[in-house]
């Protein structure tokens, strides 16, 4: 292209050689092509409108100024979402001139917004493609968090609201619990890096799982946890994980990768520990299992030697012979379970001198020398004369 | 992670021990036997729950697999 010369005196030309309107624009275009490299240029999006065709029209703006600008199809079809109104954008453009209009605009080429919904957004996806492509975020990879945990790992910043809310759960939860906080910044141009090394300490605890995480914050406080790299590292953790990050509403890489996403730090550790209470009802439960098994077992066995005709009651005042040294430790251990108290309420049993129970008729011969142990001590026995 | 068994193990056992205890096929001397496995079992569950103490321990990583841990307040 020649260069024009912005000071030659044509202007001063008489008005006969009055320049047509599309002369002055195609100077004009010359000029403005010729004296702007491609560049970069930062600013508003306001205006936009995305047409049928594809093209995207929209202005950029700062305190000071406007200027329109054009996006083509063939380069509105690299960005992954039109740009909100009022998103701060980077365009790569040319500036032109627009002849049907004598307008001065760009000519975008690449849009990158600034910030949510733009550039960040764009970055998480890619990298959200990349770990999809990998199978990081299969579903089926999700691993079970294992039901009563003993030592868990922390990685979050060790002054964060998010430890103090994890701790505070587990004191109420599950206090048993030890927990390894792994230290690490969890925003700031350092977090990313520090978050990916405290992951893989994790790898070297004995630790049944770990919770990543930290409390809400905005969207660049948070955006530590969308770092492939340390997506990749949750990912890579031996234990299942959980993310908790932030607040309700985002979802951050992270959660998409670990085994369980929580909402928030103390969903986390709600998630992580079992309720005491509960367990202890649980136990409570299955001490009456115990109990309705063993008295249902004794009837059985009475039900048994009843029809069978046995007449040891006759000798042994009509009770049923039971273990007496194990029911004395049964009936300690029974005192905390009250439907077993009945045990001692009349269950005696018959053992030899070497301590063999006494179970059937055939084992009484006469005059044979026996044990009998009742709800408080031994009597000594012997058998006037089995009858059967 | 320990030796001694942790309070999943003898809830589990304890379950099973409930679970072969309502079967109908055994007999006194077997019921007697698990119903002390049961006892003790319980005994230990209930030990475990009842620890009380919170623990937070500071991990900070040295070079190879190597790493110190030093108790925290929190």
């Amino acid at each position: 292209m020649d260069r024009l010369d912005l000071f030659s005196s044509t202007s001063a030309a008489p008005t006969d050689e009055a320049w047509t309107v599309v002369q002055v624009t195609t100077r004009g275009k010359r000029l403005i092509e010729a004296g702007f490299d491609r560049l970069w240029v930062q600013g508003e999006v306001t205006g936009f409108k995305s047409y049928r065709s594809g093209h995207w029209y929209f202005a950029l703006r700062d305190r000071h100024a406007q200027v329109r600008c054009v996006m083509w199809r063939t380069d509105t079809q690299t960005v992954s979402a039109p740009p909100e109104e009022g998103a701060q954008v980077f365009v790569e453009a040319q500036p032109t001139l627009w002849e049907e209009r004598g307008e001065f605009r760009l000519t975008v080429r690449q849009l990158i917004a600034t910030e949510a919904g733009g550039l960040w957004q764009q970055r998480l996806e890619q990298a959200k493609a990349a770990l999809q492509r990998d199978g990081l975020l299969d579903p089926q990879r999700k691993r079970r968090l294992p039901p009563y945990p003993t030592r868990i790992a922390i990685v979050t910043s060790p002054d964060g609201a998010a430890l103090r809310d994890i701790v505070s759960v587990a004191r109420r939860r599950w206090p048993g619990i030890l927990m390894y906080l792994v230290p690490a910044r969890v925003q700031g141009e350092t977090a990313e890096t520090e978050l990916v090394r405290a992951l893989r300490t994790v790898s070297r605890l004995p630790v049944d799982l770990v919770i990543v995480g930290r409390g809400g914050g905005s969207r660049e406080d948070l955006w530590a946890f969308n770092s492939e790299a340390v997506a990749r590292a949750v990912a890579a953790v031996p234990v299942p994980t959980i993310s908790a990050v932030g607040h309700e509403t985002d979802i951050s890489l992270t959660d998409l990768v670990a085994d369980v996403r929580a909402a928030t730090p103390t969903a986390a550790a709600e998630a992580a520990l079992p309720d005491r209470d509960e367990c202890v009802a649980q136990l409570a439960g299955l001490a009456r299992g115990l109990a309705i098994g063993l008295m249902t077992r004794l009837d059985v066995a009475v039900q048994r030697l009843e029809r069978t005709g046995d007449r040891m009651h006759a000798a042994v005042t009509g009770k049923i012979a039971v273990d007496g040294a194990r029911l004395d430790t049964l009936a300690t251990a029974l005192d905390a379970m009250s439907p077993l108290k009945v045990l001692g309420r009349g269950y005696a049993m018959a053992r030899d001198r070497a301590g063999t129970v006494l179970k059937r008729v055939d084992q009484f011969a006469p005059h044979r020398a026996f044990r009998l142990t009742v709800s408080d001590g031994d009597v000594n026995a012997r058998v006037e004369r089995p009858d059967r | 992670m320990t030796d001694r068994p942790s309070f999943q193990q003898e809830l589990e056992g304890l379950e099973h021990v409930v679970r072969q205890l309502e079967r109908e096929d055994i007999d006194l001397d077997r019921a007697l036997t698990l119903f002390e496995e049961g006892v003790g079992r319980l005994k230990r569950a209930r030990k475990l729950l009842a620890e009380s103490e919170t623990k937070v321990k500071n991990v900070i990583a040295q070079a190879g697999d190597a790493y110190l841990e030093e108790d925290l307040d929190v």
